[in-house]
């Protein structure tokens, strides 16, 4: 769907030379050749053809070369000590862009993009739910290396870095480590809100959560889900019996504690047609959480596989969500519809759909062309296999 | 599976139920059957809507009743901050002779209905041994503006000694405000102190009610609301009306009177029964049927309002709303249990008595001392820990009086021992003859049928439920 091409995230390099086999995972710092110098070992500059490959040639610094014409086999590559060339699709790497490369291998992986308002940190692949629409797949491996990788990339981030996202997986799933992580946000990011994707369940052990409250971060919330206020479809969506006890009390504590807490209610088959009854019961039982995010379907993952349990068009839920919006809207919780384009909202709705699609997998449909709604519009995900509404049609006036 | 505690009464063909802190559900009798036998499963719909409404809770879960906790909690936090309302009665003098007035006193003998300063000094003191950290104080009377130095007197002393003893204080002067004048309002902008009145009406309801010497009240009080919202702003000025039989036929030129004044809502009140009312039998000659016809086509007609737009809540419905949407710990004297008597708000009389209640003391007026507590000579503590006022307190809990513990409307409900006392001389009372329960009833009724009707005035009600 869209115009928009997804961004490539991950590769192979086509040649690398160098770069430490110390750890499994390197971390690499782009920089542009001009405008920055290099002040970190993990520094390389971005080399995109010939000119600029001379002119970093004889100089001590990594070398990033993206392209296709072959640059690492010309003599002025010979120079570079430490190198890595990757292909041209990736032409989108710039300065101060941080890669996580496995050197043994040749992979990477985009971590960080500086220009982007939303990056997001792989914690880990392991979890305790096993949600029918994850996007995120679990895996039962061993990849503690990922933290040990965000750790290292944590003091290459541009310092007025508005905001990061770390997910996974569960990404309390090692609990004591990733608190450090987010330790290391507090001391090298002190400016940048955090937000950490978590079941909650973790927080119901008081050690987790006074450990959580200890860091005294100043901008760090917790996103947990909530899919339905009955036990049984929550825990049926999450696919862990007594999950829906074990979130409830974990927002609980949390709050007990001041901590900033969002409420994430992915709308499927199984959530939408009672979002009414969720957001209410939201609105009676939780209201003091910062922020409830009522979230459209990203179809990628297991919402795939599971399409016929999980897919209702959105247009068929328009009502039952604004009614569901005024109610948390009414109680003074603060709402946000995500994911979700405006011409099949309410336009009582409008004032809380925000553009919440990541910029890396986020496009537009032909109808968008003549919309005069296209640049306040959420548009559509790029990523898995998009499935449309069949109300999407261009407003073409108010 | 485990039960929750709930509450229910039949309604029509079914049986409306709550949960500990007022959420409300409607079930079938067989529902309610199944329910309490716990014959539901997962996926028969009964479940969802038991679970989900707290009425029933999962083997070994702890969240729901952890919700409830909290929620309770919440809905009772007015209890940490005991008497936040001191009611100064500077004097019981009133240019008015309202027929339903409690208390009042056309007099010109200035010593012997006025408040003197020892006592006021006295007064002070108590209110500020009570334990809230912002308290209330409030100016009545009679008419207060005719003992103004008295008012001065006591915001400057107030004000000193709130600075020394670490409390904030707010000042409201309940007015007719036929003496409302430059100085006044000058000293109420420099004070930040709000300014409550009396507003019946259109003209003809409002003189009625409210005869004084040139019949002219209705005029004095609309263009003192008008002058209190120039110089001190809109937010500073609120009113109240008395509901009389001259006015039950009338709501809608009521309301419209208040819109006309850019008043930001309205209370439609019921008439209180003591003092005068009582002597006078008005209270006698509409009941609390009569009263419900009024007050439902003047909700109507005021959401009717706010569908066009413009936001101007009904503050009896907001009340409730506010406890059903949002569980908030709203101290309202006459809807609360533990009673607000006492534990609410202090009466200090023009004479240096002590009331639990501003009609408590109308009662006393009429030779009844039941909630008299003692006098400004004594200490905070000492009036509010008296046996007097924690028997009456005690022995009119909702939670535990008969027909009030099981009513599925207890949690949205309140004691008034005052009430009861006045009307059957005991502060519990049969419930099934009382007409505050009537009333209570029948209004929270109301707005359940509203909500579970009207998509478009659901969404009012919620808004004011938030507010």
């Amino acid at each position: 769907m869209g115009r928009h091409v997804t961004l490539p995230l991950y590769g192979t390099a086509i040649f690398s030379r160098g770069v430490s086999t110390a750890t499994a995972s390197s971390v690499v710092r782009l920089r542009s050749g001009l405008d920055s110098p290099a002040t970190s070992a993990a520094d390389f500059k971005l080399v995109r053809s010939k000119e600029e490959l001379q002119a970093v040639a004889d100089s001590h610094h990594g070398v990033m070369i993206v392209s296709d014409e072959g640059l690492e086999d010309l003599p002025q590559a010979a120079d570079c000590a430490r190198l890595i060339s990757v292909p041209a699709k990736f032409d989108y790497f710039s300065d101060g862009d941080i890669i996580g490369f496995q050197p043994q291998s040749g992979r990477f992986r985009t971590l960080y993009r500086r220009a982007s308002a939303h990056n997001s940190l792989l914690v880990t692949d392991r979890c305790n739910h096993y949600c029918l629409m994850c996007s995120q797949p679990p895996k039962d491996i061993d990849d503690r290396w990922l933290l040990e990788e965000i750790k290292a990339a944590l003091p290459l981030v541009a310092k007025d870095t508005k905001s990061l996202c770390f997910t996974g997986g569960e990404t309390l799933t090692d609990w004591r480590e990733f608190v450090d992580v987010l330790a290391d946000c507090r001391d090298e990011l002190p400016d940048t809100a955090i937000h950490v994707l978590s079941n909650g369940r973790a927080f119901v052990r008081d050690e987790v959560v006074a450990a959580w409250t200890a860091l005294r971060h100043p901008n760090l919330t917790a996103g947990i889900p909530i899919y339905s206020a009955v036990d049984h479809v929550h825990d049926y969506v999450v696919q862990a019996r007594g999950a829906f006890d074990e979130t409830v009390l974990g927002i609980l504590k949390l709050k007990d504690r001041a901590q900033r807490v969002e409420v994430r209610v992915v709308l499927h088959a199984l959530t939408a047609p009672r979002i009414v009854e969720t957001c209410t019961w939201l609105a009676r039982n939780l209201p003091f959480v910062d922020h409830v995010a009522l979230m459209g379907l990203e179809n990628i993952g297991f919402a795939i596989a599971n399409a016929n349990e999980l897919w209702i068009d959105p247009i068929d839920y328009r009502l039952g969500l604004a009614e569901a919006v005024d109610v948390l809207a009414s109680a003074r919780v603060n709402v946000s519809v995500y994911n979700l384009q405006r011409c099949v909202l309410d336009r009582s709705v409008w004032p809380y759909a925000v553009q919440s699609i990541s910029d890396w997998k986020n496009g537009y449909v032909e109808e968008c062309d003549h919309c005069i709604e296209k640049t306040r519009c959420s548009g559509f995900f790029t990523s898995g296999r998009p499935r449309r509404s069949r109300g999407i049609s261009p407003i073409l006036a108010l | 599976m485990e039960l929750l505690p709930l509450r229910f009464e039949r309604a029509g063909k079914s049986y409306l139920v709550s949960n500990m802190v007022g959420d409300f559900v409607r079930l079938s009798g067989d529902e309610l059957n199944r329910l309490v036998d716990l014959r539901v499963r997962p996926g028969d719909g009964l479940y969802e809507k038991a679970y989900a409404a707290h009425l029933i809770t999962g083997e070994g879960q702890t969240a729901q009743r952890q919700l409830l906790a909290l929620r309770l909690r919440s809905r009772m936090a007015y209890l940490r901050e005991p008497t936040p309302l001191h009611i100064f009665v500077v004097t019981l003098r009133c240019e008015h002779s309202c027929p339903y007035c409690q208390v009042s006193r056309q007099s010109t003998d200035r010593s012997k209905f006025d408040m003197s300063e020892e006592t006021a000094r006295h007064a002070l003191n108590i209110a500020f041994e009570s334990p809230s950290k912002r308290i209330k104080i409030e100016f009545q009377g009679g008419e207060p503006l005719l003992n103004f130095p008295m008012i001065k007197n006591i915001v400057a002393a107030a004000r000193t000694q709130a600075g020394t003893v670490g409390k904030a204080v707010d000042f409201v002067i309940a007015s007719n405000l036929a003496l409302l004048d430059d100085t006044v309002l000058a000293f109420c902008k420099s004070n930040g102190v709000l300014l409550s009145t009396s507003l019946d009406g259109p003209a003809d309801l409002h003189n009625k009610n409210r005869p004084r010497p040139g019949g002219n009240s209705h005029e004095l009080a609309t263009r003192g609301i008008r002058r209190a919202q120039e110089v001190l702003g809109p937010e500073q000025i609120g009113a109240l009306m008395t509901t009389t039989e001259a006015s039950l036929d009338r709501v809608e030129e009521i309301v419209d009177e208040y819109l006309r004044l850019d008043l930001d809502g309205i209370f439609l009140r019921p008439l209180s029964p003591y003092g005068f009312a009582v002597k006078t039998k008005a209270i006698r000659k509409y009941n609390s049927k009569g009263w419900l016809e009024f007050y439902a086509r003047g909700l109507r007609y005021v959401l009717e309002i706010n569908r066009t737009g413009r936001h101007f809540p009904e503050f009896y419905a907001t009340l409730i709303l506010k406890r059903m949407f949002a569980d908030r710990p709203l101290g309202y004297v006459d809807l609360r249990s533990p009673a607000g008597i006492g534990l609410g708000a202090l009466v200090y009389n023009y004479d240096g008595k002590v009331f639990a209640s501003d009609e408590g003391r109308m009662l006393a007026e009429m030779g009844d001392q039941t909630f008299e507590l003692g006098s400004v000579a004594q200490s905070y503590r000492s009036l509010v820990f008296s046996d007097k006022l924690l028997d009456l307190i005690g022995s009119s809990l909702t939670q535990c009086a008969p027909e009030c513990l099981d009513c599925v409307y207890e949690a949205h409900c309140g004691a008034d021992p005052v009430y009861h006392h006045a009307t059957q001389a005991d502060p519990v009372g049969m419930k099934p003859l009382s007409e505050f329960c009537a009333r209570q009833k029948g209004v929270t009724n109301l707005l359940l049928e509203i909500l579970e009707t009207s998509p478009q005035d659901a969404a009012i009600l919620r808004r004011w439920g938030g507010m």
